[in-house]
């Protein structure tokens, strides 16, 4: 029996973090490496622990390198990573907490929402005092919790136990309504169309290690607080009534669980962009191959999200190089027919796994 | 243990249940019962802390629910439901491990050696251990209500709730699954408070039963005093008859389906006798409430053929039973609907009669043979020793018959032969008395149930003294027609 034994391999968990952690190492390496000019692996290693430890000697490195290692592919990596993990953490924790996965973090509306916020933002020009450049990514995370709310509210007064239909089918309610507030803004906005297009698009290009430093804190503190409720994750994912018995105080937990995962969206959002399908794919993938277990669901989904989008982005700016598709359009490409065949497979081997028996 | 007074509430402001107020022991078994939406799944919420109610007061071990955290309510209340909804393909053990949630403590609610040991001893017990590195999506319906109750005794409750636990699930594990709850209750002291469908189910395990009829406590007493015809019929509105568990002491409740007014009503009379070479019978169109000493199909039961076989003086077979199966199979009787007796008496000499009266009408059929009267007063000085000669009593009664009716009828039938064989002067030949019947007698009492209810069948009601009449007279002219063919036969030997 090959499979049991590839099977026991993967469920070893330091095997699946030590898997996960290579994925992800090689993402970012061949993210920095290729493009319109090809940097060699080992100038990376050399170029970023030298900035890392201050030990970087100008002599060595052809500055063209260190500058577009450090300046532009660096964050840029960084940036995609951390977009990519926000948005596969937060959909892991929706997903469990709605007990279904087709939960993320775009059927529940939260990034039509974060994606309001942010337009809003463009639309008025608008800048509040002290918060400066905050101002978007704060507006896009107020923009979805509100949404998130709204949702959720709404599900509650069309049925009082909350099922999870019930709130996909708010969202997606919600989903349209943003969307059409959004195209209205677009309508009738003038100078800032092509911004807030390109915005929503979503991209990572060009953002520098500003953005890095926005949506950073927004990343700690989001997946910090779900990776701490991975237990009451585990337990509401059977349902919260019985996460009730098991003793999980429901109200409270779901209350921060949905806080925190529109927070993790709506700084992704904000930083990025609607970018689709990694909130939904990821942890589908992820919980496929290391079991649903969100004690290490949470943390494995950072690892491969943030590698995906790494790997996406590389593909959206080399793949018709110089033209830049959006990043949005690749994770889509790549993501629909990836799903489709994972459950095209998982059907043929629950079948399969039922004839054995 | 537990205490709930003067609760009410329901949803969103209407009132479900009104005023409940009752007590469970520790170790108790405690049955909830009650049509549907009278409130059961309503008051099972309230107790485990999921519905608010408006008023009154639960206590469990004298502190008020709402004092409980959930982790500390979760420490002393389990619940398994109907079914657990699974998303995603958890193994066995990741699922009953979430049992342990509630003692987990800390920041990092690191998993014990106690929390491992608690897990393992529970799914042993519940036996799902070999079960436990599988997927519960791959479990059947059965297997996973058994990994959830694992999950459930995982949190060391000292009260479990469940919420009619056996829906969906067949009979072996619905009995399999309250034998160890039953087992948990007397040897680790847990309460178990369970809502029922299943009437009979309640009756059997629990040690006492709530009734509860739209939000109301009907009773709430032992199983017995519950599980009333009257009390059943009228909150459930349904027809149902009680009787007695076969083999323990347990009261169960069948339905009563309405029988189809066009039905025609059959009537049991001489042309459906027929006689063949080796045996009598009767075909009854429809299956017949009976109750009998045959050697097939013995006690009450309903049966549509009827059958006398005759043996010969020295028949002799170890497995009677077995034998008289093979010889109905192989006359076309289906064993399991017919009941089957024995006698060594010549069947020419049957003597059967209709009898009339206002209402309705009996049919009886006797066999007689004398060769081994007994004195029942003196059947010590029998030694035990079968002699052919059997009085083979049947009475088919175009009639209702309550269950009193049969034993009287028995009764009644049993007197009018012993009046017989007197006024014969059958004698004993060991004692030389008078004898009261023979060693090998049998009856049989058959009811169509249909037409007129006959609820007594004492020696002078109605159905009494057409009883005394028929078989009296029947016996008479049998015993007289066998008499004179031995005296024929000795005669001509």
């Amino acid at each position: 029996m090959p499979r049991l034994s590839i099977r026991k391999f993967l469920n070893n968990k330091i095997t699946a973090y030590l898997l996960a952690g290579i994925f992800l190492l090689l993402a970012i390496l061949l993210g920095i490496a290729i493009g319109t000019v090809s940097v060699p692996i080992p100038i990376i290693i050399k170029i970023i622990t030298g900035n890392l430890f201050g030990t970087l000697r100008a002599e060595h490195i052809d500055p063209m390198y260190s500058s577009i290692v450090m300046n532009i592919r660096l964050p840029r990596v960084i940036l995609s990573g951390l977009v990519g993990a926000s948005l596969a953490i937060a959909g892991a924790a929706f997903q469990g907490l709605l007990r279904n996965p087709l939960a993320d973090p775009y059927t529940l509306g939260v990034s039509s929402g974060a994606s309001v916020g942010a337009v809003i933002t463009l639309f008025f020009n608008l800048t509040i005092p002290f918060v400066g450049a905050f101002t978007l990514p704060l507006f896009s995370i107020v923009f979805s919790f509100i949404t998130i709310f709204c949702v959720l509210m709404f599900a509650r007064k069309i049925e009082r136990s909350m099922r999870v239909e019930t709130i996909i089918l708010t969202g997606i309610i919600f989903s349209s309504f943003l969307g059409a507030m959004i195209s209205l803004m677009i309508a009738l906005t003038g100078d800032e169309l092509r911004q807030i297009i390109g915005w929503l698009l979503g991209s990572v290009s060009m953002r520098g290690w500003v953005y890095i430093k926005i949506i950073l804190p927004f990343f700690i503190i989001g997946s910090i607080i779900l990776i701490f409720n991975a237990k009451e994750l585990n337990a509401m994912s059977f349902g919260e009534e019985r996460a009730h018995h098991l003793g999980v105080n429901v109200q409270k937990r779901k209350l921060i669980v949905l806080s925190a995962g529109s927070i993790l969206t709506g700084a992704a959002v904000a930083v990025s962009g609607t970018i689709g399908f990694v909130g939904l794919v990821i942890p589908h993938l992820t919980r496929l191959i290391w079991g649903p277990d969100h004690k290490h669901l949470l943390p494995l989904s950072i690892f491969i999200g943030s590698g995906f989008l790494i790997l996406a982005d590389l593909v959206s700016r080399t793949i018709i190089s110089p033209t830049e598709l959006p990043i949005g359009v690749i994770t889509s490409l790549i993501g629909a027919p990836v799903f489709a065949v994972i459950l095209l497979q998982r059907k043929r081997i629950e079948r399969s796994g039922k004839n054995d028996a | 243990m537990l205490s709930v007074q003067h609760v009410s509430g329901g949803y969103s402001g209407k009132a479900v249940l009104k005023d409940i107020t009752f007590g469970v022991e520790k170790g108790e078994l405690f049955g909830i019962l009650g049509p549907n939406g009278s409130g059961k799944t309503t008051l099972l919420k309230m107790l485990s802390g999921i519905l608010p109610f408006q008023a009154g007061e639960i206590l469990i071990d004298d502190k008020r629910l709402k004092e409980y955290s959930p982790k500390q309510l979760a420490q002393k209340v389990a619940v398994l439901s109907q079914h657990s909804s699974q998303s995603f393909s958890y193994t066995v053990k990741e699922t009953v491990s979430l049992g342990r949630y509630a003692h987990q403590r800390g920041l990092f609610q690191t998993w014990s050696d106690e929390d491992e040991a608690v897990v393992q001893r529970v799914m042993q017990h519940i036996g799902v251990s070999t079960l436990q590195n599988k997927n519960i999506q791959e479990l059947s319906g059965g297997e996973k209500q058994r990994v959830f109750l694992a999950q459930a005794l995982a949190q060391e409750p000292e009260i479990l709730l469940l919420d009619e636990p056996t829906n969906h699930l067949d009979l072996s594990y619905q009995k399999e699954l309250f034998d160890l709850l039953k087992q948990w209750t007397t040897e680790n002291h847990l309460t178990v408070i369970s809502i029922f469908h299943d009437l009979n189910l309640a009756g059997l395990y629990c040690d006492r039963l709530l009734l509860l009829e739209k939000g109301v406590i009907k009773v709430n007493r032992e199983p017995n005093e519950v599980l009333r015809e009257e009390t059943i019929r009228a909150v459930y509105r349904t027809n149902i008859h009680k009787f007695p568990h076969p083999k323990v002491a347990a009261p169960q409740m069948a339905l009563l389906p309405e029988r189809q007014k066009s039905a025609q009503l059959v009537v049991i009379q001489e042309g459906m006798l027929q006689q063949a070479d080796e045996l009598i019978f009767l075909k009854s169109p429809v299956p017949l409430r009976t109750m009998s000493s045959g050697v097939i199909g013995s006690g009450t039961g309903w049966y549509q053929a009827f059958v006398n076989r005759h043996v010969d003086k020295d028949y002799n077979c170890s497995d009677f039973r077995q034998d008289m199966a093979d010889f109905l199979r192989k006359n076309g009787f289906e064993p399991s609907e017919t009941v089957g007796m024995m006698t060594a008496v010549t069947l020419e000499d049957v003597e059967y009669q209709v009898f009339e009266t206002d209402g309705f009408s009996l049919f009886a059929v006797v066999t007689a043979g004398v060769g081994n009267a007994v004195d029942a007063s003196k059947s010590e000085l029998h030694t035990f020793e079968i002699v052919p000669g059997t009085i083979n009593t049947w009475v088919f009664v175009n009639g209702d018959l309550s269950e009193e009716a049969f034993i009287q009828s028995i009764m009644t039938a049993t007197e009018a032969k012993v009046k017989a064989l007197h006024d014969l002067q059958v004698v004993d030949e060991v004692t030389g008395t008078i004898a009261t019947g023979t060693s090998t007698d049998s009856i049989l009492v058959a009811a169509t149930q249909t037409g007129m209810a006959l609820d007594f069948a004492g020696t002078i009601t109605p159905l009494g003294k057409m009883i005394s009449k028929a078989v009296y007279q029947c016996t008479i002219k049998a015993i007289q027609k066998s008499q004179k063919r031995k005296k024929a036969c000795s005669a001509i030997i």
